[in-house]
């Protein structure tokens, strides 16, 4: 790994950019194209090129497998949370509207609230796929 | 604004949140705790909409505050309110079974994401029963679909791999077909509401588009079924699969198919169209046939337990189709009970089965010989189901028979008296076989082999006293199936 100079500068310059751009593509998801689905997948690109470049062992100091397995049951409770507040503010299953006092708001309230916990359950099902590859023992070594 | 109302939401949305939460929890023991207090309300959720169907007809929830058909629609009527019952029953019998079975056979660090697949599984087909939305309806397959895939691939056999992978295959396969249908339909209506598909069908119902549709559907969801010949996923998986998985698919995955397949062709298609227009009655009780035959004849043979009830499964659901594409109101119920009858039989022989794997570690016929002497109580218990498989006066699988007969010989269709008949005396043999090898030959297994543990004896139990009361008391079902049969033909009960 020494050896890849080039390889370790472009990524520790891109890096930061591809997250940067994955929080774009989920905060600005309910006004342009985007949203938690491609956000989730773009957030964990750049933790997996981390990988691809420095190793699995390195990538399990960035981020520990326990938060990883946290992510992604926080995700699916955040999005099913934001359901059942809605649930006893009165309204029906999913219905954003009760949420803010004006409607409109909490619509769009509800909506990021949903796709962040899209964004963070996608990112982390990458990456556990990405840690049970790389980790995988051949037979033949 | 009470909670009553959110019944048909709570119901899925209950048991979706606590699969996260056991992926947080991991600890083995309260991920039971969790499961388990989850299936109970469930249950009790499932009750209550019985009953709220039976009072005041359909009930209908609007997520997200949506109207109908444009929002997402959970529609409950008798049909499907009988079918959650169905599910939840068998769910808050098979734990209790899982909690000594999974500790025995699955690896202590995997056993969360059992609970989790699990919990996932049982809100997929709690979902698929009570969406009246066809595209929903995927969603929901899907998810109980893959998770069923990773149930199976947790079996302790190295084969449970290629089994679930093959399940996979046939499964995707099955659920792309499934959606090619929903698409075309989409295509012809601009709809994907249930109840709006129905109103819009007839006006298109000449186009081709709209038979391929059906003739999509039909295959798609007949693979899911594991319909005669669209079988051969099911013999593995449920061979391969850690027992408590195999005792709840075996009592729900199929059973939701079925509920699928009556959805399709009677509330979106509509009886005249499938039934008088197109010849898929003809078709659906040929293979039905076939299923019954064909799978009892493979049964007889069968020196794996599990694969022989897999077979035995496989009859059992055509005896469902059979009744099903009768088309009237008593061939309906027949398919209908026999829904639920399949359905605790099944579960219970499959959890006598997973009885002699915790003792045994076997479930090749020649290892049980004489251990009707050593587990008198499991063995028993496996006697019982087997007499209801067979159809034995004051069981359940006698009322399903009955009505089976009674329906067909309405029809005139004598054949398939016949088929039942024969179907019966099949399992009497390959009962039998079982029967003779348990009781009537000697013991030569190891000495330390004693009755299994209470916890897993006493939810066996209680499912073949279920299957005695309905077998003698059998209003309950087939109560709710013929009205839920009048109101899937549209004639008053």
């Amino acid at each position: 790994m020494r050896y890849h100079l080039v390889l370790r500068t472009v990524a520790k310059i891109l890096i930061p950019l591809i997250m940067l751009f994955a929080f774009y593509v989920q905060f600005h998801g309910d006004y342009g194209p985007g949203g938690g689905f491609q956000a989730g997948v773009i957030f964990s690109a750049s933790l997996i090129l981390y990988g691809l470049i420095f190793g699995l062992a390195a990538l399990k100091q960035v981020i520990r497998p326990w938060v990883v397995r946290v992510m992604l049951a926080s995700g699916v409770l955040i999005y099913g949370g934001v359901g059942v507040a809605s649930l006893l503010l009165g309204g029906n299953f999913l219905d954003y509207g009760v949420l803010a006092h004006d409607p409109v708001h909490g619509q769009h309230l509800g909506i990021l609230l949903i796709e962040l916990g899209v964004g963070i359950t996608v990112a982390a099902a990458m990456i556990t796929i990405y840690f049970f590859f790389a980790g995988r023992k051949t037979t033949k070594q | 604004m009470t909670l009553a109302t959110h019944y048909p939401i709570l119901q899925v949305v209950i048991p979706l949140l606590a699969a996260p939460a056991c992926v947080l929890l991991k600890n083995p023991r309260a991920c039971w705790l969790l499961t388990m207090l989850v299936m109970l309300v469930s249950l009790g959720i499932a009750g209550q909409l019985v009953w709220q169907t039976s009072e005041s007809g359909v009930i209908s929830y609007a997520i997200g505050g949506w109207a109908a058909p444009w929002g997402i629609e959970y529609r409950v009527d008798a049909l499907s309110s009988y079918v959650l019952l169905i599910i939840t029953t068998i769910g808050a019998l098979v734990l209790p079974f899982a909690a000594r079975s999974v500790a025995d056979e699955i690896n202590i660090k995997m056993q969360y994401l059992f609970y989790a697949a699990f919990l996932l599984c049982y809100t997929g087909m709690l979902g698929i029963t009570i969406t009246g939305d066809a595209f929903n309806l995927f969603v929901f397959l899907e998810i109980s679909s893959l998770s069923s895939y990773a149930l199976v691939s947790l079996g302790k056999d190295r084969r449970a791999l290629s089994a679930a992978f093959q399940y996979l295959i046939m499964g995707t396969l099955g659920a792309t077909f499934y959606l090619i249908g929903i698409g075309l339909l989409y295509m012809m209506t601009g709809t994907l509401n249930m109840a709006d598909l129905a109103e819009r069908l007839p006006a298109v119902n000449e186009s081709r588009t709209v038979l391929t549709a059906l003739a999509f559907l039909t295959v798609g969801i007949s693979l899911k079924l594991a319909l005669f010949p669209l079988h051969s996923w099911l013999p593995n998986a449920y061979t391969y699969a850690p027992s408590a998985v195999s005792a709840l698919l075996a009592g729900t995955a199929t059973k939701v198919a079925a509920y699928v397949l009556l959805r399709v062709l009677f509330t979106i298609f509509g009886v005249d169209f499938v039934l008088g227009t197109m010849p898929v009655a003809e078709i659906l009780i040929i293979l039905g046939m076939a299923a019954i035959l064909i799978g009892s004849m493979v049964a007889i043979f069968q020196e794996n337990l599990k694969r022989l009830l897999a077979y035995s499964s496989i009859a059992q659901i055509g005896y469902i189709v059979v009744g099903i594409s009768l088309g009237t109101v008593t061939g309906l119920t027949a398919g209908l009970v026999h829904l639920f009858n399949h359905a605790i039989i099944k579960s219970a022989l499959f959890m006598a089965i997973g009885c002699i794997i915790y003792r045994l570690n076997s479930v090749l016929i020649g290892d049980i010989a004489g251990l009707g002497k050593r587990m008198p109580w499991t063995m028993a218990a496996f006697v019982a189901g087997g007499v209801s498989l067979i159809g034995v006066p004051l069981t359940a699988g006698f009322i399903s028979k009955w009505y089976l007969v009674l329906a067909a010989l309405d029809k005139g269709y004598w054949p398939i008296v016949v088929v039942v008949l024969a179907g019966s005396l099949m399992a009497v043999v390959y009962i039998w076989r079982i029967v003779e090898t348990a009781y009537f030959k000697p013991y030569n297994g190891p000495a330390s082999i004693s009755e299994a543990p209470l916890t897993m004896l006493i939810p066996t139990w209680l499912l073949i006293m279920v299957n005695f009361y309905v077998g003698i008391d059998s209003s309950l079902t087939a109560g709710i199936a013929s009205k839920a049969a009048a109101q899937l033909l549209g004639v008053s009960p």
